[in-house]
């Protein structure tokens, strides 16, 4: 097990290596010298010469990458261009916990409508209940998530003024005001991952209840609430586990997009306002952020896979 | 223990030839949704097609009735410069469904033969090949089309190339495993020993039998990438700002958002109905190529 972890987060290391290496070079490669694209505010050729000279931008490109790996792998990301030269990692620092609450509320959202819906429409398969299920994740698929969110504004919070449209309220505010802000964001970014997993464990539930230890279950008497919950469902999660892990990744996708609709100052709208602003520092620093959200999140669910199915022995 | 038939009976064992439905259109009768869908997707594409024949108005011309609600002039009202939306969202059709269509085939063909290239020959050349993929294949497409438009920067042409490029590791993987299969059947190994050369084997053997899957990805990821599209083009990544797609108008749509519900609406619906009409139509391609759905990239 020990051995397995290691060689996981050694492959995590190099997976998030070779993002910034690609990115890095891929950004210089592309004609538009993003170097001047840094320093074009500053009208003056000295003192651009100066600043190149001071943030190394004289150098050639691998010795600059050089310099730069050093400085991320010390967690200095560098400097926005923009404004103040606000550092990179204090923007990250800002952004990161409204994305995370996003994402997970997004993902509790999903869990509370998939699970239910997954489990009522294998047990009842063929009902209209199922059908009805099945075509509200079909829907839910075809919906492009900032549509949602921009619907879900018109409904709740221009026409019945319940819920505030815009914006985000730290933890720290209480509950109630960040959940207000957040329901509508997380909602329209949970529902096309909700129908994923409810796809997926209305299969997995199937293939479950057709088993030998299902009919053993239920020949011993059990009620069938306990059959269905305790013996079926338990078992029916791993293969969900897997495509949670995707659909994790999605939601973190569904954020970077859905935080620009509701104005939440997460990591997707750093990102976008930093490609849009060409902001390459700030760009660099998103990037490789968003990419370890990743590559960690696979890492867990790898791992979390051993806890479910002890069966699964890893080497 | 049957008894054997005579040579010369066996054409009795024949089955009558009658005029039979090909399967694939009985499939079609049968399945509602799958019709359902194609027969929307040949309005969109025909509507799309004959945008200047078929929208009511001009799509840039400007009115003096802004923002006004649907009604029996403008089904789907007009937008802040008096632009009928019903035309702007027609014309919309065009590039959503260029890009679409675009974007996937120009993934097929590099991740293709990246994938053939990498199961037929194997070695550091597969190595190379499916190490990049793998990368690629930790990030959802979506993220991999925004690093790349950070990459490129903003614009119809670069957001064509970033789509493509992060749909490519479907493809590639698909035709990889897919060579592997069928490079070990008896039909190949029969050619190769005939004196078939690589590529004749790869385009006359291999790649025609491993086209079912491929068509059933194909059409998934148009769905994908007519998605993807949109959300590039709504967070201001995709094309100028003065041409109609569904994600810009919805995009635009944000600062009339209580005053013009329509604008918010009804692109929405546009693309939801056309994403909608192909996981139907592509649902029906799984099972009239019977093709598992685990072979299939599930992921977006």
């Amino acid at each position: 097990m020990t051995t397995y972890l290691l060689k996981r987060v050694v492959a995590a290391i190099v997976v998030m290596w070779a993002v910034a290496t690609l990115v890095f070079f891929m950004l210089r490669a592309v004609p538009g010298d993003p170097l001047q694209a840094m320093l074009f505010d500053i009208g003056d050729p000295s003192a651009v010469a100066v600043l190149r000279h001071k943030y190394g931008l004289d150098r050639p490109v691998y010795v600059q990458y050089g310099l730069w790996m050093w400085n991320v792998a010390h967690g200095d990301f560098g400097a926005s261009i923009y404004g103040s030269r606000v550092p990179v990692v204090v923007i990250i620092r800002e952004a990161l916990p409204r994305t995370m609450s996003l994402a997970m509320l997004a993902f509790v959202i999903a869990m509370a409508i998939a699970v239910p819906a997954g489990i009522i429409s294998a047990v009842r398969k063929n009902s209209a209940l199922d059908h009805g299920f099945t075509f509200a994740a079909f829907l839910g698929l075809s919906m492009p998530d900032f549509w949602l969110g921009i619907v879900l504004i018109i409904v709740f919070a221009v026409h019945l003024r319940w819920l505030p449209a815009i914006g985000y309220a730290p933890l720290s505010d209480g509950f109630w005001p960040w959940f207000k802000h957040l329901i509508l964001p997380a909602t329209a970014i949970g529902t096309a991952f909700s129908a994923i997993l409810a796809r997926m464990i209305r299969s997995s539930m199937l293939e479950v209840m057709n088993m030998d230890f299902i009919t053993v279950a239920r020949s011993k008497g059990l009620i069938e609430n306990r059959v269905v919950m305790k013996h079926a469902f338990r078992n029916a999660l791993i293969p969900v586990v897997t495509v949670t892990g995707i659909a994790f990744a999605l939601l973190m996708a569904g954020a970077v997009v859905v935080e620009n609709v509701f104005a939440i100052k997460g990591l997707g709208r750093v990102l976008i306002q930093g490609i849009l602003n060409r902001d390459y520092p700030v760009v660099q620093g998103a990037i490789l952020v968003v990419s370890a959200i990743f590559v960690a999140t696979n890492l867990v669910v790898d791992v979390l896979y051993t806890f479910i199915d002890p069966r699964i022995r890893l080497r | 223990m049957a008894e054997p038939v005579p040579l010369s009976d066996l054409s009795a064992l024949a089955v009558p030839r009658r005029r039979k439905r090909p399967r694939w259109l009985k499939l079609l009768l049968v399945d509602r949704r799958a019709l359902i869908g194609l027969i929307v997707l040949v309005i969109l594409v025909v509507g799309a097609l004959l945008a200047p024949y078929v929208s009511p108005a001009n799509p840039d011309s400007m009115m003096f009735d802004m923002l006004s609600a649907p009604s029996w002039h403008h089904p789907f009202g007009t937008d802040d410069l008096g632009r009928d939306l019903l035309s702007r969202v027609i014309y919309g059709a065009r590039v959503s469904l260029f890009v679409g269509v675009v974007t996937v085939l120009s993934s097929m063909l590099l991740g293709v033969v990246m994938g053939v290239l990498a199961g037929y020959y194997g070695g550091w050349l597969d190595t190379v090949i499916m190490r990049y993929i793998d990368l690629q294949w930790a990030f959802p497409n979506f993220i991999i089309a925004v690093y790349l438009v950070a990459v490129f920067g903003a614009g119809l042409s670069n957001v064509i190339i970033a789509v493509a490029l992060a749909f490519l590791d479907d493809f590639a993987r698909l035709a990889r495993s897919m060579v592997l299969t069928i490079r070990e059947r008896d039909y190949v190994e029969a050619a190769r020993a005939l004196g078939a050369s690589d590529l004749r084997l790869m385009l006359r053997h291999i790649l025609p039998n491993s086209l079912a899957p491929l068509i059933v990805q194909a059409t998934v990821s148009v769905s994908y990438a007519i998605l993807a599209e949109a959300g590039l083009s709504f967070l201001g990544l995709g094309v100028k700002a003065s041409t109609p797609t569904w994600g810009l108008i919805l995009s635009d749509a944000r600062s009339f958002i209580s005053r013009a519900w329509w604008l918010g609406i009804f692109p929405g619906v546009a693309i939801m109905v056309t994403v909608l009409s192909i996981n139907f139509f592509g649902d029906y391609l799984r099972d009239l190529f019977d093709v598992r759905e685990t072979a299939v990239a599930e992921k977006s």
